[in-house]
């Protein structure tokens, strides 16, 4: 990457930033990280082993994945079929669209959480349909999942949007010309163009489902072994005092985002080497 | 005619991409959709290919009318104007790709793509990626791509705009002689006038989404219909109340016109003037050398005009008299273009003379 002139000619300037760039992810993001595996450490892989086979902690963990595999499949569905129709088609509120795509990121999660207790509970609107077809949402797994979908809603559109739009839709146009339908154009002309930015976006959104709290914990309802997340069950664990549990389970948690992040890396690394075509 | 636009409109909001246009095209011909960026020639191909839709009026190929034909069944090549070839797909596959989704046997399939690579010259680049090859031989696997399943009509979008100067005038060559022995009937849009004029057998001139007028490169150039086209087509000078020269002087008040340089013959001293009675005296305001002639301006009656002088000729220089003679010019009125020949000159026979 070319570096700016003035940068160099302001050596000073240069390595204030660099430093203070590295002293504060240190600072705010490495160090309690490190902390978190130090505690585990401490308490002895014993205690470890014993806190993350716990029952409720495997049931969370459990759940915790069910709940991030149901929103990610979801989010990539939509992420494509929204950012399909935003790129490719002309139509009116298309600048609305893409404005509400992006609410998640505006809306604080609890928010979220609430309005889903406000349509699916017992004082929403629908709750007399649901009670009568015995439907269960709020504190349930549905209700978990929904709650997720909504935080995590964003990411795999957001990802795609620009690639599709600075790839142009020339190459398409080119193959529906040439007699394609369009499940052939989309495998074998759109999709090896979006494939690097729409894993990109799965992983990112997995991420953040692996680890949302706030919106899935309004509609928990905290029920142990049943409705309680794994990031809910730290924090559970953590208010009864039981803090040896409570941080081996949160090592689980960090782990997790370790091995996305390598992934991440990996990913990046590769799709740059298949930038030249 | 085999390709024909009737009243066609075309808006995008509340912008007329295409405003009535109607032209035709002849069998095996070749014309170019001419005029400069934002005139709607893009959007007349695509409409013709089926890419956009018009709002109304009749796109008729081969007499039958195709508005609602899906685009893979016009019979249409589609040569995109940065080749729009499938990056992720090797020559060998952009080439056949036509060719497999018509479920064409897998053997035919190769033997028409190796055919079509010896005809642009490019057998032994099957497994090349789009990124692996130049410019020039990206433009020949989009032309071999949209004629793999033989079309009855080639549309090109502006074909050689990505093209360095150098490739591109072979290039041309190259696609016209493709295209006279294909016999295959085809429109390219281009902004460049010299590209048009070279290239095509008719030229469609396009601006503001209208077409200003239709007709060869030399119809088109002697005669322009319209002001847009006089001005736009080869070199012109725009005159103002023209009348004020001599053997104009039945021009009606407030007159615009346009001049081009080869309209005005200079005569240095001492030189041999054939219609003694039709020439007037100017000044000469500059020279500047030219290579094969001299680029003279002139003032005549506060008109400043250009024109090619002859090396060949009596030394003139600036500041200088020389005596000028101005054979034609077109007259502007409203949106109309008229040739109007000197009066004077008119007792030696009226207009071109030169034919090709």
């Amino acid at each position: 990457m070319a570096e700016l002139s003035f940068s160099r000619e302001n050596k000073w300037l240069r390595r204030l930033l660099i430093m203070v760039s590295f002293v504060f992810i240190t600072v705010m993001l490495i160090l309690p990280l490190v902390q978190v595996l130090a505690q585990v450490w401490d308490f002895g892989f014993k205690n470890f082993w014993e806190a993350v086979t716990d029952e409720y902690t495997l049931k969370a963990l459990k759940l915790s994945i069910l709940t991030m595999i149901s929103a990610v499949t979801l989010n990539t569905l939509f992420g494509l079929a929204a950012a399909w129709a935003i790129t490719r088609f002309r139509f009116w509120g298309k600048g609305l669209l893409i404005t509400l795509i992006d609410i998640p990121f505006a809306v604080s999660p609890v928010i979220a959480g609430l309005v889903f207790i406000m349509t699916f509970g017992r004082l929403g609107w629908t709750y007399p349909f649901l009670e009568a077809h015995d439907i269960k949402i709020v504190f349930a797994t549905p209700g978990l999942v929904l709650a997720t979908i909504f935080v995590t809603f964003p990411f795999v559109a957001r990802e795609i949007i620009p690639v599709l739009l600075s790839r142009g839709t020339d190459e398409e146009e080119a193959a529906m010309l040439l007699g394609s339908g369009f499940f052939q154009l989309f495998r074998r002309v759109t999709f090896p163009h979006l494939k690097w930015a729409l894993l990109y976006g799965i992983i990112l959104c997995t991420a953040r489902a692996l680890g949302e709290f706030g919106a899935v914990s309004v509609v928990s309802g905290h029920l142990r072994g049943k409705t309680n997340t794994l990031p809910l069950h730290i924090e559970i664990l953590f208010r009864e005092y039981h803090t040896a549990q409570s941080f081996s389970a949160a090592a689980i948690l960090v782990a997790a985002a370790i091995l996305i992040l390598v992934f991440r890396n990996i990913l990046e690394h590769v799709s740059e080497k298949d930038r030249e075509f | 005619m085999f390709i024909e636009l009737e009243n066609i409109c075309k808006s995008f909001g509340s912008y007329k991409a295409s405003d009535e246009v109607s032209f035709g095209l002849k069998e095996g011909a070749l014309g170019a959709l001419l005029g400069p960026s934002g005139s709607g020639k893009t959007t007349i191909l695509k409409m013709i290919a089926g890419l956009e839709i018009p709002d109304s009026g009749d796109i008729r190929l081969d007499g039958a009318r195709v508005n609602n034909v899906h685009p893979s069944k016009r019979g249409i090549g589609f040569v995109f104007q940065n080749y729009a070839l499938f990056r992720y797909m090797t020559v060998f596959d952009n080439i056949a790709f036509g060719l497999k989704t018509r479920k064409t046997a897998r053997a035919e399939v190769k033997r028409r793509v190796e055919e079509l690579l010896s005809l642009i010259g490019l057998s032994g680049f099957e497994k090349r990626y789009p990124s692996q090859l130049s410019g020039g031989q990206k433009q020949r696997v989009a032309f071999a791509r949209a004629l793999a399943w033989n079309p009855r009509l080639l549309l090109l979008d502006e074909p050689f705009a990505a093209i360095d100067a150098k490739v591109r005038k072979e290039l041309r060559s190259w696609l016209r002689s493709m295209i006279s022995a294909l016999k295959i009937t085809s429109i390219f849009v281009t902004h460049d006038q010299a590209e048009a004029i070279e290239v095509a057998d008719r030229i469609i001139i396009t601006n503001h989404g209208r077409v200003e007028q239709t007709g060869s490169p030399i119809e088109l150039y002697r005669e322009p219909a319209t002001p847009f086209v006089a001005s736009f087509l080869g070199e012109s000078m725009i005159v103002e109340d023209y009348g004020r020269l001599l053997g104009f002087e039945g021009a009606p008040p407030n007159s615009r016109g346009a001049l081009r340089p080869e309209f005005i013959q200079i005569y240095g001293p001492g030189e041999k003037i054939q219609y003694e009675n039709s020439v007037e005296e100017a000044t000469v305001v500059s020279l500047a050398f030219r290579g094969a002639c001299v680029e003279a301006v002139i003032d005549l009656h506060g008109f400043q005009l250009s024109s090619g002088y002859s090396l060949e000729k009596p030394s003139i220089s600036v500041g200088g008299k020389v005596k000028v003679l101005i054979y034609r010019l077109y007259a502007f009125e409203g949106d109309k273009a008229t040739l109007v020949n000197n009066s004077r000159l008119e007792a030696h026979g009226n207009g071109y003379s030169f034919a090709i």
